[in-house]
């Protein structure tokens, strides 16, 4: 569903983040990108979604990321921003999670049905008519993945979707991450999350593709771990 | 809570105003867009020593503030950052215009005296009904109403930003005010010493955001269209408001109607 081929990209000239970066995800896989802070994991998040252009060829569902295509690949695409105040703009959460339906001429009862429909499946029905500016941080990591949701998108990305968050919202996080049925983008450097959420890793390293292989594999090799700046999850440690 | 932090408060609480109900609220906001303007358009062609004429048209944002159910306190404890500012314009015009106006009794009232109160009062009206105007409609209406009125995609969506970026600025300088203050305890204010990073650092930080808050618009569909804000149709209602107050604020202008009560009441 979503291929980098040889992608290449830099912020300021010779100082290259991304270099030859190249992987294919198909439809259904729940793929975690981990890295060190830098890695580029974000970078990668926003040239798919054609915030950011570069070299190579990205594609999503054989339709390149290009200019004019962009809204029809947004539309598959659901981004959950790492920081979730920059996500919600609207007064309350309702109207935030029908900005994205309507955007798109979904009808106004249409809309709203959507949001009952995925604040039920969250749990978070009572957080409907609630104001953004008066939840709670974990309150409104659910309600921007639920903004997402309310799009019916095929594949949802989230940039680090655990930071920032106390254990047992994590956790409830983490809960829904796993029963959503989509195809799945995660980055993260918390690996025990994307040990919990992912079945594939694509570690990024210097701009490169380190390693790209199954979750079990991985997240459990100590040496191409800790040769990349990072740590076995803490349920591996002892 | 800290003062940037009160502020962001007041900021969502305007979104609280704009989303009630009531029949100022339940009106069409291209019909309030409308009359604001042409309300402030009257109040800034009085002549500046028009003091009578102007005072009539005080009767407008009491009678909003009124249908509105908008509390008067909150609207001048919401502007008394710039109020101050408005009122200081004139603040200089008794001191170059001295000439005696007019006689109360046996005091001679200056022009610039006289100039400068309709100076206030339009300045406090202007702002009043800008007031007023934000906090009876939802941004994203007036946004929508704007381009209805064929204002250009661009700076509708420069004012939406706008809105949403003050928000964004207050929440940063918010977190560095604190950020400073645990460094740097017992301090009143921000040392001037540190006034250029400071606010070079707010600039930087709030534009980023800024630049996220919009991606996350883009993303999810925004093409400044405005489909989704919850736009009420203009109605024969809305029509009948708008010719009405054209009407009453086109006659206060060009009739002097303070004056003739006036003598009539003398008479
Ligand atoms: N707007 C930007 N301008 C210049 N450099 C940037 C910008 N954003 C990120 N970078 C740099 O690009 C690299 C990768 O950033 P990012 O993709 O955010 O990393 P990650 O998400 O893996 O932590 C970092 O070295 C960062 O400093
Ligand atoms: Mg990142």
């Amino acid at each position: 569903m979503i291929e980098f081929e040889n992608v290449s990209f830099s912020y300021e000239k010779d100082r290259p983040v991304l270099r030859d970066v190249s992987f294919r995800i198909e439809t259904g896989e729940a793929v975690g990108l981990i890295g060190a802070n830098g890695a580029g994991k974000s970078t990668v998040m926003k040239l798919l979604l054609g915030l950011l252009s570069g070299e190579g060829r990205i594609a999503v569902d054989g339709v390149e990321v290009r200019k004019e295509n962009l809204r029809e690949i947004r539309r598959k695409l659901g981004f959950v921003l790492q920081n979730s105040d920059n996500q919600m703009f609207m007064p309350t959460v309702c109207e935030d999670m029908m900005f994205g339906p309507l955007n798109y001429m979904v009808s106004r009862e249409q809309a709203e049905k959507k949001v009952d429909e995925v604040l039920a499946q969250l749990g978070l029905t009572e957080l409907k008519y609630r104001h953004n500016h008066r939840i709670s941080g974990g309150e409104k990591r659910m309600a921007a993945i639920a903004t997402i949701l309310a799009m019916e998108p095929e594949a949802v990305l989230m940039d680090e979707p655990s930071s920032a968050l106390d254990p047992c919202n994590r956790r409830l996080v983490i809960n829904v991450i796993r029963s959503l049925p989509q195809t799945k983008l995660i980055t993260s450097h918390d690996l025990d999350m994307i040990w919990d959420t992912c079945s594939r890793v694509i570690l990024l390293s210097g701009g490169r593709v380190a390693a790209d292989g199954p979750a079990r594999e991985i997240l459990r090799d100590r040496e191409l771990l800790e040769k990349h700046r990072m740590e076995l999850p803490l349920r591996f440690q002892s | 809570m800290n003062k940037m932090e009160k502020a962001l408060h007041e900021l969502g609480e305007m979104d609280d105003l704009a989303a009630r109900s009531s029949p100022i609220h339940d009106m069409s906001a291209t019909a309030k867009l409308l009359t604001t303007i042409a309300y402030i358009v009257t109040v800034v062609s009085f002549d500046k020593y028009d003091l009578s004429g102007l005072i009539p048209l005080v009767l407008w944002p009491v009678l909003l503030f009124q249908l509105g159910g908008i509390p008067v306190r909150t609207c001048f404890y919401k502007l008394r950052i710039v109020l101050p500012l408005v009122m200081a314009v004139g603040l200089f015009n008794p001191i170059f215009d001295r000439a005696p106006l007019l006689f109360l009794g046996s005091v001679a009232v200056s022009g610039g005296v006289v100039s400068m109160l309709t100076l206030m009062l339009k300045g406090v009206l202007c702002l009043m009904a800008s007031f007023l105007l934000m906090a009876t409609t939802p941004i994203d209406c007036l946004c929508a109403s704007l381009r209805t009125l064929r204002v250009p995609k661009t700076l509708v969506t420069l004012l939406l930003l706008t809105y949403r970026y003050v928000g964004v600025m207050t929440e940063e300088l918010a977190i560095m005010t604190d950020a400073y203050h645990l460094r740097a305890p017992g301090q009143k204010g921000i040392h001037v010493s540190a006034w250029g990073s400071f606010l070079g650092q707010l600039l930087l930080r709030s534009m980023d955001r800024a630049q996220e808050l919009y991606a996350s618009m883009l993303l999810r569909g925004y093409h400044e269209h405005f489909h989704y804000a919850p736009v009420k149709p203009f109605t024969a209602k809305d029509a009948a408001y708008l010719a009405v107050c054209l009407g009453v604020f086109a006659l206060l202008r060009f009739v002097p109607v303070a004056a003739l009560l006036g003598g009539a009441l003398v008479r």
